[in-house]
């Protein structure tokens, strides 16, 4: 199946055997989390997981997502969940309370300043978890996203607040 | 203590319960796909959420274990659901081709462009 690149075996050993640190680490506690228990036994088994699935997959993967700022992606998680409850509660009211033929419902285009591809994954990703918008395409460019809003007034206004909300914080987040 | 516990797990699962409700009625009542599309996106955030603090804070109050589960199904439907959202309405894109779509500056939707299919 997936074979070790010939580049590989040039690299120096802790590259080799962890060419994304990160994902390893996640992939153990992943792991750990699902027997949701501590173990000597399940510890080697989430090792073993972290070391051979970043290893088979490492051609997928030819660029490492860059990141800086921890502590801002974790302020950033809690505003997205803030965000989805209060959508929610939005978009329960129009569900229940607006006829079908009030509700101006249409495409949205929104300019990316993000380029980052997994910058642009997570802000299409979050547009699309908080209630009301839904990403749907991104121009083959890459610098625009199109949004499917449920109910957007005022095709200004949304696109200033997903881009003020949730871009700028991102463009802090991914250099 | 036993009865406030009881109280906060109730709350929790009626709150998710009648938003995934109002999803549900959602998927019935908005009038095409796009906007049916909608629907779920509520149901997979707080009508599953509060099912999953509620069952936390059940296990919890009920042998003081912290189970992290539930974290996890956050995890994956977070990064599931919008991909699920993202292709249906891709395909309904390529269905559709609907009129009204807004055109960006220089390329085409990456659904509609020919020129060459690179991904950015």
């Amino acid at each position: 199946m997936a074979h070790a690149q010939p580049t590989t075996a040039k690299q120096p050993t802790f590259r080799r055997w962890f060419p994304h640190p990160l994902l390893s680490l996640t992939l153990t506690l992943i792991w750990l989390l699902l027997i949701n228990s501590f173990s000597a036994g399940g510890l080697l088994v989430g090792l073993v997981l972290g070391i051979a699935i970043p290893r088979l997959t490492s051609s997928f993967w030819p660029d490492r997502p860059r990141m800086r700022n921890y502590g801002k992606l974790f302020n950033y998680l809690l505003l997205v969940m803030w965000d989805i409850v209060v959508a929610n509660l939005q978009v329960a009211l129009i569900i229940l309370f607006r006829s079908n033929t009030s509700l101006h419902t249409r495409w949205v285009s929104v300019p990316l300043d993000l380029t980052n591809p997994e910058a642009i994954t997570v802000f299409a990703g979050t547009i699309t978890m908080t209630p009301g918008t839904v990403s749907c395409d991104l121009s083959a460019d890459g610098r625009h996203l199109l949004v499917h809003c449920l109910d957007a007034p005022d095709i200004e206004a949304s696109v200033r607040d997903m881009k003020q909300r949730y871009e700028s914080r991102l463009l802090e987040i991914f250099p | 203590m036993e009865l406030i516990n009881e109280i906060i797990v109730s709350a929790l699962i009626i709150i998710g319960a009648s938003f995934a409700l109002v999803g549900s009625w959602g998927m019935v009542k908005l009038p095409d796909l796009m906007s049916r599309l909608h629907a779920p996106t509520k149901a997979t955030t707080v009508g599953v959420g509060g099912a999953l603090v509620a069952s936390m804070v059940y296990f919890l109050a009920l042998n003081g274990t912290v189970s992290i589960h539930e974290l996890l199904i956050t995890l994956f439907l977070f990064l599931t659901a919008p991909i699920t959202a993202n292709f249906l309405a891709k395909a309904w894109l390529h269905t559709q081709r609907p009129v009204d779509l807004p055109r960006p500056d220089k390329r085409d939707w990456a659904t509609f462009d020919t020129e060459h299919r690179d991904t950015p």
